[in-house]
């Protein structure tokens, strides 16, 4: 067991702790936590809060990526979604009401789901290729949610809204409740049933996996469905920690951020293996990634160049031809143990 | 010379018919689709928008309107033709932009500031294409990395926008070379000329076909012994230079640089070409469907304002079309698919 | 016609070693090709046939030995440093672009240029020229995806004319051809050789190795075993030294052929008129329970077409499918296994084993596909399926959490059976399970085959290998350019029958 966790995931681990402790070496101040009113607060609870929506979206980015397709939908869904929850409260004329709060959410992903299940249609029915699928949506969602707020940026005041994103649940943020419930969930579907394996088979070997019977529709399609849900949640997230609905800056560029997290997690691009634990783990690299940019006092909008460093270096890492060297030099190094052990990517 | 008889071939020679027409035609179908649509947008505008939608002015602004999308366009082309794709253009465009505008408010003199914009696009280009090449990096990866390359670093020259005061710059925009009513920039003569001169490079080089062989094949083109590393390295730099040339259109159109322009102008320029009848798949397509493509884009987004609806019916429309054009060329591969 | 040995050679590969991670793939191999001469390379798969070729045309840069080309040492970077050498290769796969006209293919990068631009007239003038001077006469502004892989294969060859090749080097260039395609393009060869073009030629093909060449290079396990001239070397002799085995351990393997079969009953499947336009011409099967069914034919003849029909794999357009007496509606592979039916491809990574994935997991696939998703198998359950079967087919290396991308071709196959085993199926389609892997490992499937159907399974056996057909198969049925022609009761036929029958069942007075 550990050697699997040392082969897939070692590098990104090593690459999150690196920066914590970069971090906790620059500002001390970075893993101080404090306890107020049975609330923890600190730059690392800040990760985890503002986390969650890049989770959530990175989570679905997976599992689509795992059977070779990708979704750049994915931060146009969050904008409609966001959209919907807030016209919604906003129209219901009691936004302090729990009970609207949650029709707006549940309206709002059911709205992604719906948007999902498009996407999935796209490319398991009429067998599109997945970024031209998918970006069609991102194309024309914005404009989607653009027409749902009539063109406004709509804020609300809405406490239990608010308390999606910013509240509390006993010692931490709500928010990061949610991601953890989305981890778990989504690893015990994949894991415990045998969805995951079937899952990396249909990206893997599709025309095998057809052959063999699998559903392969039904997979695929299914994978779209759960990542516009995820970026539906992720949308309302992320309307609730501005408390507005901006359908031009809601869930911008996140798409390029998750699928960044996925490939730091492990999981090629090429589709089949996947790593839950390892996407976990490149989005909150990311996150402290930005986290860490923040307090050098670098302009957040400046912060894209590091993250082109970060694409750059992890897919040289990654090439063949970095690997095949770095191999070359160990074996040269160790000839006896030049022989893969085939059992190292066993799950 | 040789005394061995071979038999004789009984391969049936394809008599130049209406299915052998069909055939070598096959790859120009969507081009002229999209010309149809083209042609229907405007008659279709002519006849129900109040006002007179075809008047010279209005075909003339078209082109003023679009000509960095049109000159991105004609670099994505390029890039698709071999099968890959450039996510970084609206970014190196901003960037480049901006870079510009802050080297000519600086007191640099146009003839180093232009250069030094063309160059900003190309490295950034050049570093795509040595990813995609030389690492194996997927082109949707690596350009992300131009992207959010070129994005930051468009924020690092300037947070603000940057006024053009430079009279050359400002010249190439309000220059009007006028003609009974039509009139063009120097900006839309410049789009026109990177479209010939693409097209030229295309259909007569050997660059230019290798780019077609890339994108048929891209194994085949290698074992036929082409240039594949530097044809595609040069795609994505040909890109890239094409972002820089936007960058400076779009500074000459707007009087200024600003690092927020151009957030995405990349997917603009994709479905553009993909309207053209360019495949994603590549090795297919035209540079001048490219142009229909840019042209169909920028008549609906005139439409759009003449009926004075909201311009997020722009990006439904665009996503339509886009739907639409994607799924008829779904349909056309999968037929010819089924009469192999 | 040998060449006169004093002729000097024009191509001198020596001492030629390539190493790949953990494995030595050519271990000091020499291959020396001489001008006017068909040289032929033979060896099973895995020999190291395509790595001499890859060092020779410069895909694999070698790591010891040279390479001396007119009496130069050469070392080829790329296939551009090997064509500009004059050596050419023609694959099995034509690597052409689809995309591009018949005569852009020929010409592709020597473009006849004028002040700088292509000239496209004088370009197609060139081209057809070219192609003229394979007797080819087709039309160069046509795209090459409209013609059949032959006529793509002639392209690739004037191709290599264009380049003015002294070395052409044919890599299964015959495969997916008919009979008379395979005369057009061997007199093509002729033609080139009395040029005084070396040929090298790369072939499964027995019969076709003795037609065209001149001399032989056997290659075996990386390492070669030796030269020879045509003439010099006897078939067997030849077979002999490429398995390292005698002959007549092939021979010794089980025959199922003689056991009775009961077709009292219903069969277990019936197929009437099954066809698809321009695939298969509509045909019968029935498949009675504990049969072995072969079809014979040679590559796409049809009878993939007809298993994958049958399957569901591809929709057939006329006919229909009964199980059991039942009628079925097969327009997927699962309807088929539904039934009770299992179908191993023949493209066995394209559309067999999921190469990222462990032998476990690939064994349990088909079960776990037909429960669904949300079912589970559990782990004891597996682990248990898992075992019986590595153990039963002697998968090796018996490790299930093996990568089987990593395994070798034969274990690749029994793994791929082990996952249709595994489902218990009625019916059991193999289509070339035996095709390029070892003796060893096609003797371990044809002996559960038999074993299997022994116990009334009933099997349709697919190979190339007509031998091997008529010892598994009870009856055989035979197909012909996409018609099946006939059946067989293999007790009634021997090879040279079937051979005959193959070929002329149905021409001219033949029933």
């Amino acid at each position: 067991m550990t050697g699997i966790l040392r082969h897939r995931l070692f590098w990104p681990s090593a690459a999150l702790v690196l920066l914590i402790v970069v971090n906790s070496v620059a500002r001390p101040k970075f893993l101080t936590t404090t306890m107020r009113d049975g609330q923890l607060y600190g730059a690392l609870v800040d990760v985890l809060r503002g986390s969650a929506p890049l989770m959530l979206v990175a989570l679905g980015m997976t599992i689509v990526i795992a059977t070779r397709g990708i979704d750049l939908s994915v931060g146009a869904i969050m904008a409609v979604s966001g959209a919907v929850a807030l016209t919604i409260i906003d129209g219901s004329g009691d936004p302090e009401n729990v009970g609207t709060v949650l029709v707006a959410v549940l309206v709002a992903v059911l709205v992604a789901l719906v948007l999902g299940v498009w996407n999935g249609f796209l490319v398991s029915v009429l067998g599109i290729q997945p970024i031209i699928a998918t970006l069609v949506l991102m194309l024309a969602g914005r404009g989607v949610a653009l027409l749902i707020t009539g063109g406004f940026i709509t804020t609300v005041n809405s406490a239990p809204f608010a308390y999606i994103a910013s509240g509390y649940l006993t010692l931490l943020p709500f928010a990061f409740f949610v991601s953890v419930a989305a981890i778990v969930a989504i690893a015990l579907v994949e894991r415990r049933t045998a969805l995951g394996v079937l899952t990396e088979a249909v990206g893997v070997n599709p025309e095998a996996s057809r052959l063999a019977g699998v559903r392969r529709r039904g997979i695929v399609w299914g994978a779209y469905v759960v990542s516009g849900v995820l970026a539906g949640l992720a949308g309302v997230i992320y309307a609730s920690n501005i408390k507005a609905a901006d359908a031009n800056a809601a869930g911008l560029f996140i798409e390029l951020y998750a699928i960044l997290a996925v490939v730091l997690g492990g999981t090629s691009l090429n589709g089949g293996k996947f790593s839950i634990a390892g996407t976990v783990i490149g989005v909150l690299i990311i996150q402290t990634l930005e986290s860490t940019i923040l307090f050098l006092g670098v302009p957040s909008a400046e912060s894209p160049v590091f993250f082109a460093f970060v694409v750059v270096a992890v897919v040289v890492i990654q090439s063949p031809r970095v690997r095949g060297a770095l191999r070359s030099l160990t074996a040269s190094r160790r000839r006896d143990v030049a022989e893969p052990t085939t059992a190292e990517v066993a799950p | 010379m040789s005394t061995t008889t071979t038999p004789e071939v009984r391969t049936r020679r394809s008599a130049p018919s209406y299915q052998g027409f069909i055939a070598r035609h096959a790859a120009t179908t969507p081009t002229y689709a999209a010309v149809l649509i083209l042609l229907v947008l405007l008659a279709g505008a002519e006849t129900f928008l109040p006002g007179n939608f075809l008047s010279p002015g209005n075909l003339s602004a078209l082109l003023l309107d679009n000509a960095y999308l049109l000159v991105l366009a004609v670099g994505m082309t390029f890039v698709i033709l071999t099968a890959g794709i450039d996510l970084s253009v609206g970014s190196v465009m901003a960037f480049t932009g901006v870079l510009g505008a802050q080297l000519l408010a600086q007191g640099t003199p146009a003839v180093v500031a232009v250069p030094a914009m063309l160059l900003a696009g190309g490295a950034i280009g050049l570093l795509i294409g040595v990813l995609v090449q030389y690492f194996h990096v997927q082109p949707f990866i690596a350009s992300l990395g131009g992207l959010f390359l070129a994005r930051g670093l468009a924020f690092v020259v300037s947070l603000q926008s940057i006024k053009v005061e430079e009279p050359t710059v400002l010249w190439l925009q309000q220059t009007r070379i006028r003609l009974d009513g039509w009139y063009i920039t120097p900006t839309g003569i410049i789009a026109l000329l990177a479209v010939a001169f693409a097209a030229l490079v295309l259909h007569l080089t050997r660059f230019g076909r290798t780019v077609y062989a890339i994108g048929g094949n891209e194994g085949s083109a290698r074992l036929m012994g082409l240039a594949v590393a530097r044809t595609k390295v040069t795609a994505y730099v040909i890109s890239g230079l094409c972002g820089g040339l936007a960058g400076l259109l779009l500074t000459a159109y707007s009087g200024a640089g600003y690092p927020r322009n151009g957030i995405g102008t990349e997917l603009d320029a994709i479905a553009a070409v993909v309207i053209g009848g360019t495949l994603l798949t590549g090795g297919r397509g035209y540079v001048l469907g490219s142009l229909v493509g840019v042209l169909v884009f920028g008549t609906i987004k005139t439409i759009i304002s003449f009926m004075g609806a909201e311009q997020s019916w722009m990006q439904i429309i665009i996503g339509g079309l886009l739907l639409l054009f994607i799924v008829v060329q779904r349909a056309i591969v999968a037929r010819s698919e089924r009469q192999r | 016609m040998p060449a006169d040995t004093e002729v000097p050679p024009v191509v001198q590969m020596r001492g030629i070693t390539i190493r790949f991670p953990g494995v030595l793939a050519l271990d000091h191999v020499d291959l020396t090709l001489r001008p006017g001469e068909v040289h032929s390379l033979m060896g099973e798969n895995g020999a190291g046939k395509s790595t001499l070729i890859k060092a020779l045309t410069g895909v694999y840069p070698v790591d010891g030995g040279t390479i001396t080309v007119t009496g130069t040492d050469r070392t080829f970077a790329s296939t551009a440093d090997a064509q500009a050498a004059g050596i050419s290769t023609v694959y099995q796969e034509v690597n052409l672009c689809p995309n591009l006209s018949v005569g852009e293919n020929v010409m592709l990068g020597h473009e006849p240029r004028r002040r700088g631009v292509i000239d496209w007239r004088a370009t197609h003038t060139e081209a057809a020229r070219h192609l003229e001077a394979l007797h080819l006469d087709i039309d160069t502004r046509s795209p090459l995806s409209r013609h059949s892989i032959a006529v793509q294969q002639l392209v690739a060859i004037s191709r290599a004319m264009v380049l003015d090749s002294k070395v052409l080097i044919l890599d299964e260039p015959t495969s997916s051809l008919d009979r008379d395609e395979v005369d057009q393009l061997f007199g093509v060869v002729r033609d080139l050789r009395d040029r005084g073009v070396a040929i090298l030629f790369v072939s499964h093909f027995l019969d076709q190795v003795y037609e065209i060449s001149d001399r032989i290079t056997v290659l075996r396990n990386g390492a070669l075993v030796g030269e020879h001239a045509v003439a010099d070397l006897p078939r067997d002799a030849l077979v002999t030294k490429m398995i390292g085995r005698e002959l007549h351990d092939l021979e010794s393997l089980s025959r199922t052929a003689h056991r009775a079969v009961d077709r009292s009953g219903e069969p277990l499947l019936s197929a009437r008129g099954i066809g698809r336009r321009g695939v298969l011409e509509p045909a019968d099967l029935d498949v009675y329970p504990g049969e072995v069914v072969g079809l014979a034919g040679l590559l796409g003849s049809g009878r993939t077409e007809l298993v994958r029909l049958l399957y569901g794999a591809d929709r057939a357009d006329v006919g229909h499918v009964s199980v059991r007496g039942e009628r079925a509606r097969m327009t997927s592979p699962r309807h088929a296994i539904d039934r009770r039916m299992a179908f191993s491809s023949e493209d066995r990574r394209g559309e067999g084993i999921v190469a990222d994935l462990t032998v476990a997991e690939n064994i349990v696939l088909g079960i776990q596909a037909q429960r669904g998703w949300a079912r589970p198998i559990r782990r004891s359950e597996r682990d248990a399926v898992v075992a019986e079967y590595i153990q039963a087919l002697g998968v090796r290396p018996a490790n299930p959490d093996a990568i089987v991308g990593n395994l070798s071709g034969g274990n690749q196959q029994k793994v791929l059976l082990a996952r249709w085993l595994a489902t218990a199926p009625e019916l059991l389609v193999l289509d070339e399970p035996t095709r390029g892997i070892d003796v060893g490992a096609k003797a371990d499937i044809q002996h559960k085959v038999s074993e299997l159907s022994a116990q009334g399974l009933s099997v349709i056996f697919i190979s190339s290998e007509l031998e091997e057909v008529l010892r598994l198969a009870q009856r055989i049925a035979v197909l012909r350019d996409r018609r099946k022609i006939g059946e067989l009761d293999s007790g009634q036929v021997d090879l040279d029958g079937l051979v005959d029958y193959l070929a002329n069942a149905g021409k001219g007075s033949a029933a």
